[in-house]
């Protein structure tokens, strides 16, 4: 009877600590293979290999008193940051869908630095924002990740078989990863965009939210409503823009 | 013209530079209206304990300010 209820504890923590840190891995995997697509894997990848080295660091220097962590705080900066960035992606994505902000100047440097390093024989271009935004995704899941794995796991005596389980997580969510990103690559570049400007301003949305002690109906269930919401404002932005232009590209042709 | 700045300061001047890039780039309107729309939310949600209407409030104003900006970047691209 009691190996019954140990092993029922122990499902359920195992349970809850893959769970969590599975959703809050595909939320870090969505913003890195989002990133390296439309930036730089060569970055992105340096930027979650940064946030894991840090994260490492800080589990060492810092160890159980994560737990107690201001995580409120934390997704009030990061959620603001967030949210301005998604904004400004939002923004030029939705411009260049409407014709409004030439796409041929910025293909015509991609190519002429594509063409520049194929040349030279180097790998793909750095960039500062792939390496950032991944870094901060993978920080700030990470994070929680660390926190849930630490509290769950602490607090029943099974840090060991929460570490199991939250390591078993990345593992699955890491193979999906590979394969979802196979199928985005052949996304277009500026709806891939529009995609993560919507993904980052719900997220941004949410943490803001939640580090100004929102209570958010439903809780992590009301990201896909704001998903929904972004997408559905950012296509009718996106239509009345194309009917006010309309007009005066006929007169103009 | 080379920077006679130690290389503290410059470490300094360039993280600033960086963050202000990222942050406010072209888009200073865009910065304003997130400082401006935690101001009301952490109003609304810390001190006046209006969770609903900050629940609903916090969506409203970034599309109200996505759609401002959106159509600041309609007329640029219209004047140049």
């Amino acid at each position: 009877m009691v190996g019954v209820t140990v092993s029922s504890g122990v499902f359920v923590l195992v349970a809850a600590v893959f769970l969590a840190s599975a959703v809050e891995m595909v939320e870090a995997l969505t913003i890195v293979v989002a990133v390296g697509y439309t930036e730089s894997w060569r970055s992105a990848l340096e930027g979650v290999g940064a946030a894991l080295v840090t994260l490492g660091v800080l589990i060492a220097a810092i160890g159980p008193a994560l737990g107690h962590f201001p995580i409120t705080s934390l997704r009030l900066i990061v959620g603001g940051v967030l949210l301005i960035f998604g904004m400004q992606w939002l923004r030029k994505a939705l411009l260049r869908s409407s014709g409004l902000k030439a796409k041929h100047d910025e293909d015509a440097i991609y190519q002429k630095m594509v063409n520049e390093l194929e040349s030279e024989g180097q790998g793909p271009a750095r960039s500062r924002v792939a390496f950032v935004m991944a870094f901060k995704g993978v920080f700030l899941e990470g994070m929680e990740v660390v926190i849930i794995v630490i509290t769950l796991g602490a607090s029943a005596h099974r840090l060991g078989d929460a570490v199991l389980a939250a390591l078993a997580a990345l593992v699955i969510v890491g193979v999906i990863g590979m394969i979802v990103a196979k199928q985005l690559s052949k996304v277009p570049e500026n709806s891939l965009k529009m995609t993560v400007g919507i993904l980052l301003v719900s997220y941004g949305t949410f943490f803001t939210g939640e580090g100004l002690k929102v209570r958010w109906p439903g809780n992590d269930a009301s990201l896909l409503f704001l998903v929904v919401l972004y997408a559905l404002i950012a296509w009718v932005i996106h239509v009345i823009i194309r009917a006010a232009e309309a007009p005066q590209q006929v007169s103009a042709a | 013209m080379k920077s006679n700045s130690s290389w503290p300061v410059r470490m300094i001047k360039g993280f600033g530079m960086f963050w202000w890039d990222f942050l406010v780039g072209d888009t200073p309107e865009l910065f304003l209206a997130a400082l401006a729309i935690l101001g009301i939310v952490a109003l609304l949600s810390l001190s006046a304990h209006a969770n609903t209407v900050a629940v609903v409030v916090l969506p409203v104003l970034i599309v109200i300010s996505l759609g401002l900006s959106v159509y600041r970047g309609v007329q640029d691209s219209k004047r140049n």
